[in-house]
């Protein structure tokens, strides 16, 4: 447990940097703008209790918002994605899986599942954002398409990455 | 009391989310009035220093480009001397006048953080109040404006970029004079608005837009751009002008703070006319 607890801090500490420190500079035409630190929140196992995933969610949303002087922008996106988490993973899974102690990787839940997993919570994560950052609905059109090419994006390192940690 | 007790209980999980996602939105709205929310951004020194030490890091990458800039702008400024020792040499009596000291201070500072990318970008220095910076300070570069300071901690300040939809500069045209405020379009990093220039005024693709002097946070005359495209919006009185900026923010680096040290007393005197 101990363990367990230490491989999620620094998870999360390295997730949060590599945010803030590349992804977030990385700007094609201003329209792609990956958000792959809400992988922390995906992968928390299933059996976390409701009040501390929402408290976690919002931790990791605000350290994201003082890094890009966004307050409340991430952390309304982050507590969104972790109060409907629960949900999500009903749809995508049978309640055995979850209920057995699963962890939420691609391994244990399947490729197929994983990725319907990560693609609802990332567009859902994204399109909050990205609404709440242009606070207005006057280029709907725009923030549809940044909306709709940054999930692309998001989705793609994320699984990238899982591949990488998982190849075995 | 109790079953009121038992329902928030049962629901604690959705009573959580909304009491968090209400801490989101307020934050996100009183942000709005951009210098109230002091901690919750990059000014602050933990944040900060995570930036400087990234930054240093980043550094090694574009020394050479940094060097070819900084030799180009000596270049130019020992030009610039030398036209200013021809002009005085003209004048009879040549003595420093100390009555009229410099109106401006610059101080230099290195962007540590920068976006391009948002519809609000904000840059942040590695100087802060013990370096002398204070709020609504300027800030500028050899290649013209960049931003305004807003948050300023000890050792690390923030400002809103020129790219920031929430910056007005008041802007004129080099080749008339007529000024107007220039805010950033929100969609390209090097593209902004000039507004409020009335359509009966010539104007030219190519023309030049400087800052106004009229904000005491500029001085008079430092490039911001060059007019691209114009048109006239029906049912106004006003052109719609685009300016390509001649600052490139994607490639930020050093820059210079600017202090109007005349500021506090020109603002005592302008708030007389309002009370009057």
């Amino acid at each position: 447990m101990i363990k367990d607890f230490g491989k999620y801090v620094i998870m999360f500490v390295v997730l949060v940097l590599v945010q803030v420190l590349i992804l977030n500079n990385i700007q094609v035409s201003g329209l792609i703008n990956p958000y792959v630190y809400i992988l922390f929140i995906l992968l928390l196992p299933f059996t976390i209790p409701g009040y501390f995933l929402l408290g976690i969610s919002f931790i990791l949303g605000i350290s994201i918002d003082i890094f890009s002087n966004t307050p409340g922008i991430h952390a309304g996106a982050t507590v969104l994605l972790g109060f409907l988490r629960p949900g999500i993973a009903q749809l995508i899974s049978s309640r055995e899986i979850i209920e057995k102690g699963n962890m939420p990787n691609m391994t244990q839940l399947g490729f197929a599942s994983f990725l319907k997993y990560i693609v609802t919570s990332v567009a859902i994560h994204h399109l909050y954002l990205f609404i709440a950052e242009a606070f207005s609905f006057g280029d709907i059109l725009e923030t549809l398409l940044r909306w709709i090419l940054s999930s692309i994006f998001s989705i793609v390192i994320i699984l990238a990455s899982q591949f990488i940690i998982f190849k075995k | 009391m109790r079953s009121l007790f038992r329902f928030l209980l049962r629901n604690h999980f959705l009573m959580l989310f909304l009491a968090l996602e209400a801490i989101s939105l307020t934050l996100m709205v009183s942000f709005n009035d951009y210098q109230r929310v002091t901690f919750f951004n990059s000014s602050n020194n933990l944040v900060g220093s995570v930036y400087q030490r990234f930054s240093n890091l980043d550094d090694y990458f574009s020394l050479g480009r940094t060097n070819a800039r900084l030799a180009a702008e000596n270049a130019s400024l020992r030009k610039q001397l030398q036209y200013r020792i021809k002009n005085q040499e003209n004048y009879p009596i040549n003595r420093p006048d100390t009555v009229d000291a410099p109106a401006y201070v610059f101080t230099s500072a290195k962007v540590i953080s920068n976006s391009v990318n948002k519809q609000f970008n904000y840059i942040t220095l590695n100087k802060g109040s013990r370096q002398g910076i204070k709020q609504d300070m300027g800030i500028i570069n050899d290649q013209g404006v960049v931003g305004v300071i807003t948050n300023v901690s000890q050792n690390y300040s923030t400002g809103l970029s020129l790219l920031n939809k929430r910056l007005l500069i008041p802007a004129k045209i080099t080749t008339n004079n007529y000024f107007g405020s220039l805010v950033w379009d929100g969609e390209h990093y090097n593209t902004a608005d000039l507004n409020e220039i009335p359509f009966h005024v010539i104007v030219n693709v190519g023309d030049t837009v400087v800052t106004s002097g009229f904000s005491n946070i500029f001085p008079d005359g430092i490039m911001i751009g060059v007019i691209t495209k114009y048109a006239v919006v029906s049912g106004t009185n006003f052109y719609n002008i685009k300016v390509e900026l001649s600052t490139n923010f994607k490639t930020l680096k050093y820059v210079e703070v600017v202090q109007n040290t005349k500021r506090a007393e020109l603002i005592k005197l302008e708030s007389n006319n309002i009370k009057e």
